[in-house]
């Protein structure tokens, strides 16, 4: 058991990653990884039942997929923190002969990526599929998968909540990362996702919501997320949280989806995370 | 006598579903997914066999391929159920990033392809799945020639690790192939052996070859007929072989000229042996509503079209 002060130190360094591995490729997503580094240090430190010795199929573990893909960044960070591969390999990010691609594949076989996403919306019929597998195989452990909000402007993404809840996927949970943001703008102004409890709800799904830069309430909110699983529903998690968060000038707008900051702004994001654990 | 006889008349989809049923008691991983197409797949007697087995996705073919990638990462071999068009054309970006990027042990089991499915029309008639399918890098693509064939590959496949397109038909249409038959992926069927010309065809397209070359062996041509039912691998030896032997080819199948196994053969030869070539499939067009056997004779697949083309490679 991790207090919160340790995870939000790990979370700190996460942060520390994500900067310094977008910027030394001048490449990547940093705005959504920094909104999420809390959820991915709270369920790779402290909620999921895992193991950093890999395997594929997962057997009698909690998983975790994500579907936009390109808050690749934070997941690599938290994989390497937490063991599932060597931590100066995140140098590799974005370079040629990397494990580390510009969004998560299994192709490369890098450990803890069970399928390739980027191309949006498709992470939820996957982790649909492997939770379904789970109940043939006689395993209780659940399923996580996060979601972009824009992403769920793909259609696909309703396709894969009807069929969740028709057919009681009830050891998933699917969080949306509610930033408001997407590359063109706010969602609001780009295509209005309207009441998205409402819809969920519509859909059939448990929904709850949660303060995703917070660490105590991201704990304590996926935890009761975890309790709720069982109980004939897909429980989905509206998570608030800011993209860019921790890192001032990157808060407030959407400008920071995909852009890398030059040194100048790598120096004063660094500034302002503290170096918990040690930089790659 | 003829050459060939047919045993009946039957439907390379039911091939398909009675090879479902077989892997199925076979393999106990094996898992169904049908897009509301049911029936239509042959797959009634795997869900009444195996119900908590069988996975009813609804009209929502993304969703289904997705949810087939998942199932594999639980050790499942799921064989998704929906017609060519909904399984490739419509589904194009699930398959290439969730299965075949991600190298999942999915079966994509794809039914009512090319013209003979008839009377729907060109909506439903989807002439590029071939060619779709064999750009995907790893994915496996079998396009088998009869009812028994389609069974025994149905059978293979479920015991090959790796994505897999398989493509079958709507007709009925004449067995002719051995019962419990031995199915090598990628490995071809030599029909008949000739010297002076090589028919390379595959699916309902092999039955029409088989005939042509009966009338062409009557006017004194002697004419080998290789069936390719593995697109992708393709069987390079054999092709070779052939080739190198008779000097000419003909390729035939249900498909654009575009894309399909008429180019894969041709780029073989090009790079290794370049010989004289003929191409029997759909000319850069859509289809229509009509019979399958006035649809192959329109678009020029049958027979006819099979043997004109054979004379004019020979005069190359």
């Amino acid at each position: 058991m991790a207090s919160i002060q340790e995870l939000e130190n790990t979370a700190s360094q996460v942060r520390r990653d994500i900067v310094r591995m977008v910027h030394a490729v001048n490449s990547g997503h940093p705005g959504g990884s920094l909104g999420c580094a809390d959820y991915f240090t709270a369920l790779y430190f402290e909620i999921m039942d895992h193991s950093i010795d890999f395997k594929m199929n997962g057997e009698n573990e909690d998983l975790c997929f994500l579907s936009n893909g390109h808050i690749s960044p934070v997941w690599y960070s938290v994989l390497a923190r937490s063991g599932y591969f060597p931590i100066p390999e995140l140098k590799t990010f974005r370079k040629i002969d990397s494990r580390l691609q510009g969004h998560p594949t299994t192709h490369e076989g890098l450990p803890g990526i069970r399928i390739a996403s980027g191309s949006l919306g498709q992470g939820m019929s996957a982790a649909v599929g492997a939770a379904i597998a789970k109940k043939m195989n006689g395993d209780n452990k659940t399923v996580f998968c996060l979601h972009g909000d824009g992403e769920l402007q793909e259609g696909q993404i309703w396709e894969a909540a009807m069929f969740a809840a028709h057919n009681k996927v009830d050891n998933l949970i699917c969080t949306v990362d509610y930033n408001k943001r997407q590359i063109d703008g706010d969602t609001d102004d780009v295509l209005s996702l309207g009441d998205l409890r409402a819809k969920f709800e519509a859909f059939g799904w448990d929904v709850m919501e949660m303060d995703g830069n917070n660490m105590e309430a991201t704990v304590n909110g996926l935890k009761a997320a975890k309790a709720k699983t069982g109980n004939g529903q897909p429980i989905c998690i509206l998570m608030k949280t800011e993209m860019g968060a921790g890192v001032d000038f990157m808060m407030g707008s959407h400008k920071w989806h995909g852009v890398a900051p030059n040194d100048e702004q790598l120096a004063d994001a660094l500034g302002q995370l503290a170096e918990t654990a040690g930089d790659y | 006598m003829a050459k060939y006889e047919y045993t009946e008349m039957k439907d390379t989809r039911s091939g398909f579903g009675d090879g479902l049923l077989e892997a199925g008691k076979r393999n106990e991983n094996v898992v169904a997914l049908c897009a509301d197409l049911t029936g239509s797949l042959k797959m009634n007697a795997f869900k009444d066999a195996f119900p908590d087995r069988f996975i009813q996705a609804g009209i929502a073919e993304a969703n289904m391929m997705g949810v087939a990638a998942g199932l594999t990462i639980g050790g499942k071999i799921p064989f998704t159920g929906t017609f060519a068009n909904f399984s490739t054309g419509r589904v194009y970006d699930q398959i290439r990033q969730s299965i075949a990027y991600s190298n999942k042990n999915v079966k994509i089991a794809a039914s009512h392809a090319g013209l003979t499915l008839g009377e729907d029309g060109a909506t439903h008639q989807i002439l590029e799945d071939i060619g779709l399918m064999k750009m995907l890098p790893g994915m496996v693509v079998i396009n088998p020639c009869d009812y028994e064939q389609t069974k025994a590959a149905t059978i293979a496949i479920a015991e090959y690790e790796g994505p897999v397109y398989l493509r079958f038909g709507r007709p009925k249409w004449p067995v002719f192939t051995p019962k419990n038959q031995k199915f090598e992926i990628g490995k071809a069927v030599t029909f008949q052996e000739g010297n002076d010309v090589t028919i390379i065809a595959t699916g309902h397209c092999v039955w029409e070859s088989l005939k042509a070359a009966e009338d062409l062996e009557a006017e004194g041509l002697s004419v080998e007929v290789i069936n390719i039912h593995t697109i992708k691998p393709l069987d390079n030896e054999a092709i070779l072989k052939s080739a190198a032997k008779t000097g000419r080819v003909v390729t035939a199948e249900e498909h654009q000229m575009n894309g399909g196994l008429g180019d894969a053969v041709a780029q073989l030869l090009s790079r290794n042996n370049p010989t004289p070539m003929e191409f029997v499939a759909v000319n850069d067009s859509f289809g229509e509503s009509g019979k399958p056997e006035e649809l192959f004779e329109k678009y020029g697949l049958g027979k006819s079209s099979i043997i004109e083309a054979v004379k004019r490679v020979m005069k190359r």
